[in-house]
């Protein structure tokens, strides 16, 4: 198969749905099913009686906290040309369907020319919202596996790794490692048995990137991990996704039935002699399994539990076997790249940090859900712009960023650029993209307690530092928080960051004193507060 | 000892260790050397036969041009490598460590069967502790004393798995594993059921030798099992006078 055949079916697939001029779009995406969406789906279907709609699920628009999301759009009109309806309920299904083509229902309209919509830059989620996730034609119908196509065909997997290279991308599970030298690393690891996984284990507090991209688009993620393999000469891939996303497993499921029969998966791909196999893993519940070495464990059917490194996955990875390891985010930026080549993607965001980043908007903030921004946007424009500040006219006074392995960041670096070095800078990280929004009555001492109970229940146990440092560090933060530590407890508390941090094996460990860390540098008087016995 | 290579791919190479040049097959561990040449580091999980498992951290050392720590059991040497084992850094993340293993269970080494004999506490002198800042977490955890011949005792624990690795990887049977979370992790027997029930424990006693703490002892030697039976001498001497 060629890119010209790709393109005739993408245009035969088009063609079924001829008479169409309008789609009625209802989110099915987790957020929204938990606000009732599929009743809505349900009445909308029903109630349609106009030929020239349709009536169908897609994936997540992005604004959670307006579920159950409706768009109304011309046929290949993405979310900017459409009029989306918010909160909408099964028996404003009538309404609804008569605003196709006729006057808005002002009842429940939601503007898109506010800035949550407009100072988007969709490249991750460019189908998400627009394209129903259990649909293999759907995804073909806008363009879908035309990267992989392209690849198979057109490319080496040195012109693959060189694209990549051009690109700049970096990791987006939270390390910013450049993706370009991890392909071409494992690509030089003598041939043989090589796996390519892709990391969903999300488990970050607040964040819910990867579950909605899992939702709304899976073939973007299964197409990028294709591409992967053919770069670094895998022939099996492990899609790794926790458990506690249920319709994020079985859009994955479908996905991957229905990209095997259609041949984009399984033996020799696209008649080419490139051959590639997924399968999916659940997580089953621990925090510690998004952990690259863990995950591996995992997979392999042993307890989750990080090992030293070196070596790293690169050169002995599954099962001793070099693997490539990607987060959902990262291998859902692939086909794009490779489509429009590294040099597009290389022109977006900032110098050392390309192309843009899906934030997870949650906490203290009005418009709760998914955004994509390019890197380099400052936290300003994302929570005040795009975010729409904090509701009840609260003062803003914080966000963490990077979840439990983070840091906040207070108001007075609101104008920073967001990027991978920045946040460092400030003492935190970008992470997988979760950002909660604190407001003025938010008690940091207890935002620092949280995050290390969350460590704490969360510690494999494998390390002395990290199992029962994590122990004394809640400890002393509960103290601290319920006004009855002394001065000595916070020296001791800092003293037992010092030492997890650089003790620990894995990241998780070395990571979790970040959260007090980070409060204790911003917000110490509130500490010294709580001393006092205030 | 490290034996000669046997390989003739195994390159062999030089290092500085505290200042001392000292020369290592490059398949070895920074923890092989180390020992190899009298220099001391502590350590808990790493056991000369067992596989590396770098759990219990006291053997990080510091390299030279390098800003995180190495732990020495799982970092493989490599030319030109300068170490420091014992810097006043290294010194106190290790007492703190040892401070968070004794304040984790009940380490009470007075009353302790391996009083004497365990290397937490020989750790403990060796590191200069002598007090323990943290609170303790006094937790209490179970016994087991099923098996005839050996006990399991919680409390005294320090996770390091030895006795799940000697078990797997020298005795073959998988007897034990590590199960939960956190500080609640317990070494189990099969699927946690009582030790003396195991129908895969050969007795073979190879997880008490390398236990390295009191966690793991024979039966009948804890102090309330040294009870004296004197019942013998009446009878012995009636019989005596009967004759």
């Amino acid at each position: 198969m060629h890119l010209d055949d790709l393109a005739e079916l993408a245009e035969q697939y088009r063609a079924l749905d001829a008479g169409i001029t309008h789609e009625v779009r209802v989110c099915v995406a987790a957020a929204c099913q938990s606000t009732g969406s599929l009743p809505v789906l349900e009445a909308l279907t029903q109630a349609n009686t106009d030929d020239c709609c349709k009536v169908k699920g897609v994936g997540c628009m992005g604004l959670c906290s307006a579920g159950p999301m409706v768009a109304v759009a011309p046929k290949d009109g993405g979310i900017p040309e459409s009029v989306l309806y918010r909160e909408v309920k099964p028996e404003d299904a009538a309404e609804v369907l008569a605003s196709v083509g006729g006057p808005l229902v002002e009842r429940l309209h939601c503007p898109t020319d506010q800035p949550f919509f407009t100072r988007q830059m969709r490249i991750v989620r460019e189908h998400s919202g627009i394209i129903d996730p259990d649909s293999f034609k759907g995804y073909v119908a806008v363009g879908g596996y035309a990267g992989l196509i392209k690849a198979l065909t057109e490319m080496t997997p040195a012109d693959v790794l060189r694209e990549m290279t051009t690109s700049g991308l970096r990791g987006r599970g939270g390390g910013g490692y450049p993706t370009g030298l991890k392909w071409s690393t494992i690509a030089k690891m003598p041939p043989g048995q090589k796996y390519v996984i892709c990391n969903g284990d999300e488990g970050d507090p607040g964040a819910f990137m990867d579950r909605a991209v899992l939702e709304s688009d899976p073939h973007r993620v299964l197409e990028g991990m294709a591409i992967a393999a053919y770069a670094v000469g895998a022939s099996k891939g492990y899609v790794y996704v926790r458990a506690e996303y249920p319709l994020a497993v079985e859009r994955l499921t479908t996905a991957i039935k229905k990209a095997k029969r259609a041949g984009f998966i399984g033996n020799k791909i696209a008649d080419t002699q490139f051959s590639f196999e997924v399968e999916i893993r659940l997580g089953a519940g621990a925090f510690v399994c998004g952990e690259e070495t863990a995950l591996m464990a995992s997979i392999e059917g042993l307890r989750g539990q990080p090992r030293p490194r070196p070596p790293y996955p690169a050169e002995s990875g599954l099962w001793g076997c070099p693997t490539l390891i990607n987060n959902v985010e990262t291998f859902a930026n692939i086909a794009p790249i490779i489509t429009n080549g590294g040099e597009w993607f290389a022109g977006i965001g900032t110098e050392k940090s390309k192309g843009t980043k899906v934030f997870a908007l949650a906490g203290s903030i009005s418009h709760i859900g998914l955004i994509e921004v390019p890197m380099g946007i400052t936290l300003r424009e994302i929570i005040e712009e795009i975010g729409g500040g904090c509701p009840g006219g609260k003062a803003f006074k914080a966000v963490q960023t990077g979840g439990p392995s983070g840091g906040c960041i207070p108001a007075q670096h609101l104008d920073i650029g967001v990027d991978y070095d920045s946040l460092k800078t400030l003492g935190t990280m970008m992470g997988s993209g979760g950002m909660i929004v604190m407001d003025e009555t938010c008690d940091m001492v207890d935002v620092a307690r949280y995050f290390m109970e969350f460590c704490m229940t969360e510690s494999c146990g494998k390390c002395t530092p990290c199992r029962t440092g994590t122990w004394q560090m809640h400890e002393l933060l509960d103290r601290i928080a319920k006004s009855r530590g002394t001065p000595k407890d916070l020296v001791l508390l800092e003293e037992l960051c010092e030492v997890v941090q650089a003790t620990s094996l894995c990241g998780l460990g070395q990571s979790a004193p970040n959260p007090v860390l980070s409060t204790l540098r911003y917000f110490r008087d509130e500490y010294e507060e709580k001393l006092a016995g205030r | 000892m490290a034996l000669p290579a046997t390989t003739p791919n195994v390159r062999v190479v030089t290092l500085t260790i505290d200042g001392r040049d000292l020369s290592a097959r490059e398949d070895e561990t920074i923890i092989e050397v180390c020992r190899e040449n009298q220099i001391p580091i502590p350590s808990l999980c790493y056991l000369d036969g067992l596989s590396i498992w770098g759990g219990c951290r006291l053997c990080v050392v510091e390299l030279e041009g390098q800003g995180r720590l190495f732990a020495a059991c799982s970092t493989r040497v490599a030319e030109g490598m300068r170490i420091q084992t014992n810097t006043e850094k290294l010194q106190r993340y290790r007492r703190v460590i040892i401070e968070l293993l004794f304040a984790e269970r009940n380490h009470v080494c007075s009353v302790c069967v391996s009083n004497g004999h365990c290397e937490l506490q020989w750790h403990a002198q060796k590191c200069g502790v002598d007090h323990v800042s943290v609170p303790y977490r006094q937790a209490a955890y179970p016994v087991d004393s099923s098996h005839e011949m050996f006990r399991m005792d919680h409390n005294r624990c320090i996770l390091c798995t030895r006795c799940v690795r000697v078990c797997d990887e020298i005795e073959g049977a998988h007897t034990k594993d590590v199960m939960g979370r956190g500080s609640d992790c317990q070494i189990i027997t099969d699927l946690a059921a009582p030790w003396g029930d195991s129908d895969t424990c050969t007795s073979c006693g190879k997880c008490v030798q390398v236990c390295p703490t009191g966690a793991l002892v024979k039966q009948g030697t804890s102090a309330g099992e040294m009870v004296k039976d004197q019942h013998f001498l009446p009878i012995l001497a009636r019989r005596r006078h009967a004759q």
